[in-house]
């Protein structure tokens, strides 16, 4: 696996808030001394041009291109980032932080208060999509960028992209969203409501003060993911790929996982609390539940984006995607239509799901592609 | 030089150069692509094609899936110098609605359509008695997606009805070259096989009438 190192030069580690900078909460809290967990691949250029910031999804981190600390798996996004590929080292400076409320080397719940010298557990302030995106905000002018080329994002990730575009419309060349949305709907609230409840029922949760006790709620963690799973696939590839497929020949004629789906669900939760931490979990789906940018605009999703119309879009949806469906994405595109911003968007035909932007999709590689190098040409990049 | 639609070297002598452009029904971006290089305009696209959207933007083009019959409701009005209709006109299921959104949105409309009182087209239904399959209609009736055909004539008498002026007009036959005509003039509804408009508002463009359905995209 040793080439999956080889995106270089790759830099990163851990930026510190500078003391007198603490970060000012949508929630009015204040967190001091917060850090973030940042990758980076490529070089920055001269002028400080091609800068590209990549927003991670919920469970998602910063590793983007490179193999994670702690599964040894490539890169989430390994097949979007690399030599000839439409996110290239070898002409942007690509960045990948860790959300704040995170477990990946940011501050989150499972950080050590300063005030206490504990865990904070359930006493980290609940944090939103802006929150996060005024911490990178912060990373990226600490590593010396007054303007990003392109902000990127899938599902969660094209909320923050949303964010940064609503935010700061003048640090930002263009925006790339997919298979997202402009907020949650009472389905997506629903679905993380049922991952957090069985994360709290988990009695080793402890009120969240579980490592305190030296606990995990390991189970309560896993079926949350085993739920959320299900939310990012599609009943076709689903079938495709199981069917009623059992494990072994006959059935058991109790509770033991006899069907492939069963045991692969289970294998995709177990493997999750190895890497994920449950506090993070109900405070980053949190974040997203709160996440409606029209609100704090007297409801109208277009006026959030009228700083934006210089701003260059590019919104992808996928034909199976229940999750975040065409329609969140259609609506969002007319707001940026009604805001005269350069939007361009498709629908891409797929039965993957939601995560089909992360898996292989020629489609949205040429989009993307094709989007970058007309962005690069106008920026003067290319 | 690549072949370029007759239609599209109109298009192309009447657009101003550095202007903005709306093409609705653009396809792959050939007219956009043709315009970006050279007149150098800030154009855009609708699509109703997945296919034809990911070809515009692995092109690089500004293109947004969707229904002129729906969406052209969620531009701003004025954002555009010129709004491009190119033989789609016959295709949309409110043409009248369309062509008054193109003149909300734009400052010009550019509009071409095949002209149904061609004589090919009269002939073919007079002496057959079936609907006409011509080189500007193709396919069988069953099969087009042209559901609102009319003729040069009717087109006249809807731009009177929305009180539009006509800045230009041009008749194609075959692959010929675009010929200047008078679309006042009875003969040319005989003789055009398709033609192309230029419109424009008299008084300017007209502003929103408030639409049901466009949700939180407006105000009020």
């Amino acid at each position: 696996m040793a080439a999956l190192d080889l995106i270089t030069p790759a830099g990163g580690g851990t930026w510190r808030f500078p003391e007198n900078e603490p970060l000012r909460l949508d929630s009015g809290a204040v967190l001091e001394g917060l850090e973030i967990g940042y990758q980076t691949y490529g070089q920055l250029n001269a002028d400080k041009s091609n800068a590209i910031l990549i927003c991670h999804a919920l469970t998602g981190d910063q590793f983007v291109a490179s193999p994670h600390p702690t599964t040894g798996k490539p890169g989430w996004w390994l097949r979007m980032i690399g030599p000839g590929k439409p996110l290239d080292p070898q002409k942007h400076f690509i960045i990948c932080s860790n959300v704040i409320g995170g477990c990946m080397g940011s501050t989150g719940p499972a950080s050590i208060n300063p005030a206490t010298g504990k865990a904070y557990g359930l006493s980290f302030p609940v944090i939103t999509i802006a929150d996060m995106v005024r911490a990178q905000a912060m990373l990226v002018k600490a590593l010396g960028i007054e303007t990003l080329f392109a902000v990127i994002g899938g599902s969660m990730g094209g909320m923050q992209a949303q964010q940064w575009a609503v935010d700061h419309p003048e640090r930002l060349f263009s925006a790339v969203i997919l298979a997202s949305a402009s907020r949650h709907s009472a389905q997506n609230i629903a679905f993380h409501e049922v991952g957090r409840q069985a994360i709290m029922a988990d009695p080793d949760w402890r009120g969240g003060a579980y490592a305190e006790h030296g606990v995990q709620p390991g189970k309560g963690l896993a079926v949350a993911r085993m739920a959320a799973h299900i939310t990012y696939l599609s009943e076709p590839a689903l079938q495709r790929k199981f069917g009623r497929e059992l494990k072994r020949d006959g059935l058991s004629w109790g509770f033991d996982a006899d069907f492939q789906v069963e045991s692969y669900l289970r294998h995709q939760g177990a493997s999750f609390v190895d890497r994920f931490d449950a506090n993070s979990y109900l405070y980053i789906t949190r974040a997203t539940d709160y996440f409606d940018i029209a609100a704090a605009h007297g409801g109208v999703l277009a006026k959030a984006f009228t700083g934006a119309r210089n701003v260059r879009f590019c919104v992808l949806s996928f034909t199976s995607d229940w999750l975040y469906p065409t329609a969140e994405s259609r609506h969002l595109v007319r707001a940026l239509t009604a805001a005269g911003a350069k939007a361009a968007f498709v629908e891409i035909e797929s039965d993957k799901g939601h995560d089909a932007f992360l898996l292989d999709e020629p489609v949205m590689d040429s989009a993307l592609a094709g989007f970058l190098s007309s962005a690069e040409r106008d920026r003067g990049l290319a | 030089m690549t072949f370029i639609r007759e239609d599209f070297r109109e298009i192309l002598r009447l657009v101003r150069p550095g202007s903005r452009v709306l093409d609705v029904g653009c396809g792959e971006g050939a007219l956009l692509d043709l315009l970006a290089h050279e007149k150098q305009i800030d154009g855009r696209g609708l699509e109703l094609s997945a296919s034809g959207v990911a070809a515009c933007m692995a092109r690089g083009l500004s293109v947004v899936q969707g229904d002129a019959d729906l969406d052209l409701d969620h531009f701003p009005d004025r954002s555009f110098d010129y709004a491009v209709l190119s033989q789609t006109l016959q295709a949309t299921r409110n043409p009248r609605h369309v062509l008054n959104e193109l003149l909300r949105i734009a400052e010009r409309a550019i509009v071409s359509f095949p002209n149904f009182g061609h004589w090919r087209v009269r002939w073919s239904l007079l002496s057959r008695g079936r609907m006409p399959e011509t080189k500007a209609l193709p396919l069988p009736w069953w099969s087009t997606p042209n559901i609102h055909l009319c003729t040069l004539a009717d087109f006249m008498a809807l731009t009177e009805d929305l009180n539009l002026r006509v800045d230009a007009c041009a008749a194609f036959a075959g692959k010929g070259p675009a010929r200047p005509i008078d679309p006042t003039k009875a003969v040319e509804n005989w003789r055009a096989e398709s033609c192309l408009f230029m419109l424009s508002r008299n008084g300017g463009p007209a502003v929103r009438e408030p639409s049901p359905g466009s949700g939180d995209l407006f105000d009020g």
